[in-house]
Formats: C-alpha cells, structure tokens, sequence
C-alpha cells in the first residue's frame, strides 16, 4: 500500500462529524487527538470518565494541577462552563446515553460492530478502565484505528479474535484508509482515498465492503 | 457531636488485618496519601494490618500511598478497573509472582457498585461487560430487548478519603476532579475516615455546598498542605 492517512488526519476526519454543542468522551491516547481538530464555529464539551465536562488543553509544563486530570492521568485545563461530579454521576452519563459520541481505539473492529480494544489475550497485567462502559450509552460509538496492523493483518474483521470490549456496539469505524459504517451487522463503505480502488481495500479488510449508495472520496488536508 | 480526632494513628485506628478498605483517588487525584502512609507506620511497627481487601480505581503508582502497602505486604486482593500506572512495579510484581489477588471491574460498575452498596441495593444490571470475559458466571437478563449483567454491591470496613474542607459536623467538599470514587465510597462503608485539607465550623460550609453530608463521615483529621501522589511520584519520592 502506497497512501494511508497520518493518526492525525485520522483524527481530522473523525473531528469533522462531531456537531457544535456535541457532548464527547475520547478514549485515552490516539483519540485524544481528536479534540485538536474541531471545524471552525463548534465547540463540542469534552467528558471525562473521572468527574469533568468540558475541559480544555494541557496547561503548560511547569503549571499542572495534579488533582485537575483526565482519564489519562494528564493534567487538563477547564473552560468557561465546566463541572465537577462524582464517579457514579460521570458513568450516568456514560451509561444513561446522555453523551452524543464516544471514540475510542481498536485492536479489531467487527461486521457485527463487536469490538476488542482492551486486551491481548492472558498474558501479564489485565486492565480496563473505562471501555467496556464507554462503548455502551454513548449515541454514536466511533472507532478510529489504522486499516491493518502494524504487520498487515486487517483490523476490520468478520469476527474478533480478541477479548471483547462489547457486543454490537460500534457505528463509524474511521480509518487510515477509509470511512465504514456497521449497519445490519455489516461493513457498508462510505468513503476510501480517491486513488485506492475498491479491490485492493477489500484485499486488507477482513470481512465483505459492502457499497450502498455513492462512496464519498476520503480528502483529508496535511494536518 | 465532633468528628475530628487529632492524629493519623487515631484516626486509622480499629483499621485491622482482612478488612476490606475503599480508598478514594483516580491515579493521584484525590489519592489519601497521609492516611495511606498512616497505616504503613502502624504496619511497620505492629506488623498489622495486613491481609487487606482494597478497593480503588487503580492499584498504585511508583512507592507511595496504595503502592507502598503493596510492597510492604500488607494487601491480599485489589479490587480495581485499572491496575497500571505511570511506575506499576509495587502491583506487578507481586501480581506475576501470584502475591496478590486482583478482582478487574470496569470503571463505571466498580463506581456503581459501591454506590449501591452505600444506597441498600444489594444488586443491579448493567450493559457493561455483556458478551465479555468479565461477565463470566455472572447473571444476565433481557429487559426491553437488550441484555444486561447482573452486578453486586460494594461495602467495605472502612473508607479512607480526602476531602478539601470539612466542617466538625463532617461535611464535606472536594477539590477539582479529586472528589472522583470518594462520596460514593463515604456511603459504602462502616466507618468512613476523611483527612481534609482544613477543618471548619459547622457554618463554615454553605449548605448548598456540601458534596458529602456528615451522616456519612465517622472520623476526620486535618492534614494542612497534604501530599499530592503526582506530585511525589514525579519527585522520585518512595515511602520506605
């Protein structure tokens, strides 16, 4: 494969379908970088599992408030309007579908929209945070993930290998290479790289691209 | 009726070996390090307590606080959704040497449960973990054509926390994301210990203020300029 999207067009593309006033929870680490590419004009309000809404950017080295964290244990900032609230209030929100969207990583996405992002397998010290809540409650529950492993093997799957995380919840799955929706638990292609044909991304995907309608061309600028 | 004892060691006291200890704090957030340090003083010099259940989100950080019991011997089980950390040696350790017990919830039922245990609800469903290796042996059940697992409370001997303020009565607020698991863990134990970083009178607090009211709160000890977990882990502090 000659083209893929950069982690953080990946983001880019992902940001471009959260609304303005959207309420949001990015998973630790990749899709934290979604936060960075909000359109112009929107501002959605960023949730976080440990008892904030609409928080901001990292302070500055040197100006951390270590009881001001995120989920990722990073010191965060607040913006005008935010709010304190207890762990069981946070997972209400989470839980109780008050949250617009959720997007979180993957080690494999399935037709069925099944996802596995919180184990390898039983090796060493098992940990899960937050996901397995996540991925339940939130309207949308996006994926953003590069289209195959770092060793080739596809990511988009007919059934995960993997530990699950949940069952039947994923919706968008947005990747270095194209835009797939779980619908009827199915893959239903809705965008690719404009120079990459059908047939060679169906070659990485592990499971049938369906095409229902146009398939939209997947422009992202350098970001 | 005033709650406030005057040292550490009073204030962990009737704290024993095979209870059951939430401890309040999302990484260093919120962490009650002094308390924490509190019962590795009276362990180190007493031998106990040991044996304990312990109950957080996490499982420690570098060798302080949760991590410094753990290395000192004196926790038999976590009970946590996620057991790593910037330094997670103290844990992993023992974990792979089989050491320790270790019970992984997900986040939002470890917070559920313990706020059902605090609210008389012996047991709830969730969709969270349905399908997953966590729900094994678990209870399921359909209610409006989805399915959901069947989870149980939290209660614990005794919750360790640190509040902001506290008034005698035992009133409490937080500071900033530090409140996190600690008004739902104040609820879900027999006797509920509180360090704050200043004690007030009991119109100290604006009623329509209180995070956690004083029925949940037992004892309180005023720990000025506590100790931030972060803060010491990032200054290379152990507690040894």
């Amino acid at each position: 494969m000659t083209e893929k999207l950069t982690n953080a067009q990946i983001a880019w593309r992902a940001a471009q379908d959260i609304a303005d006033g959207a309420y949001v929870n990015l998973g630790i680490g990749f899709p934290e970088m979604v936060a960075k590419f909000q359109p112009p004009g929107r501002q959605a309000i960023f949730h976080t599992e440990n008892g904030v809404l609409n928080f901001g950017e990292s302070p500055p080295e040197g100006e951390e408030d270590w009881d001001l964290i995120n989920a990722g244990k990073k010191a965060i900032t607040l913006k005008p309007g935010a709010a304190f609230f207890h762990h069981a209030d946070s997972f209400a929100m989470v839980r109780g579908g008050h949250l617009d969207v959720a997007i979180l990583g993957a080690y494999e996405v399935a037709a069925n929209g099944d996802l596995a992002n919180w184990s390898t397998g039983p090796k060493g010290v098992p940990a899960v945070g937050g996901a397995m809540d996540l991925v339940h409650g939130a309207k949308r529950v996006a994926v953003i993930t590069d289209h195959v492993t770092k060793d080739g093997r596809p990511k988009l799957v007919k059934r995960c290998g993997l530990p699950l995380t949940g069952v039947g919840c994923v919706t968008r799955v947005y990747t270095s290479l194209a835009v797939v929706d779980i619908e009827s638990r199915r893959f239903v292609l809705r965008e690719k790289l404009p120079k990459l044909s059908l047939d060679v991304l169906q070659a990485v995907t592990g499971a049938e691209l369906l095409v229902d309608g146009a398939v939209g061309d997947l422009i992202v600028p350098e970001v | 009726m005033d709650k406030i004892v005057p040292h550490l060691a009073t204030a962990v006291a009737g704290i024993e070996d095979g209870m059951t200890l939430m401890v309040g704090g999302f990484g260093g957030s919120g962490a009650p390090i002094e308390l924490l340090h509190a019962l590795v003083d009276r362990f180190r010099a007493t031998g106990s307590p040991k044996g304990l259940i312990v109950i957080n989100n996490n499982a420690g950080n570098g060798r302080i606080g949760i991590a410094a019991m753990i290395d000192a011997g004196m926790v038999a089980k976590m009970v946590c959704s996620f057991p790593r950390s910037a330094d997670p040696r103290a844990f992993t350790e023992k974990y792979l040497a089989g050491q320790i017990g270790l019970e992984l919830v997900p986040q939002g039922t470890l917070a559920e449960r313990i706020r059902a245990g605090g609210a008389g609800i012996p047991a709830f469903y969730t969709p969270t973990s349905f399908g997953t290796d966590l729900a094994e042996g678990k209870p399921v059940a359909e209610f409006d054509g989805r399915m959901y697992v069947q989870e149980r409370w939290l209660k614990a001997d005794a919750a360790l926390i640190k509040a902001e303020l506290a008034d005698t009565m035992g009133n409490l607020t937080y500071r900033k994301a530090a409140r996190n698991f600690s008004p739902l863990m104040a609820a879900a134990a027999r006797v509920t210990i509180v360090q704050a970083s200043k004690i007030v009178a009991p119109d100290g607090i604006d009623p329509e203020q209180v995070v956690t009211p004083g029925i949940f709160v037992n004892r309180i000890v005023q720990i000025t300029d506590a100790q931030q977990e972060e803060a010491l882990m990032r200054a290379g502090v152990a507690y040894a």
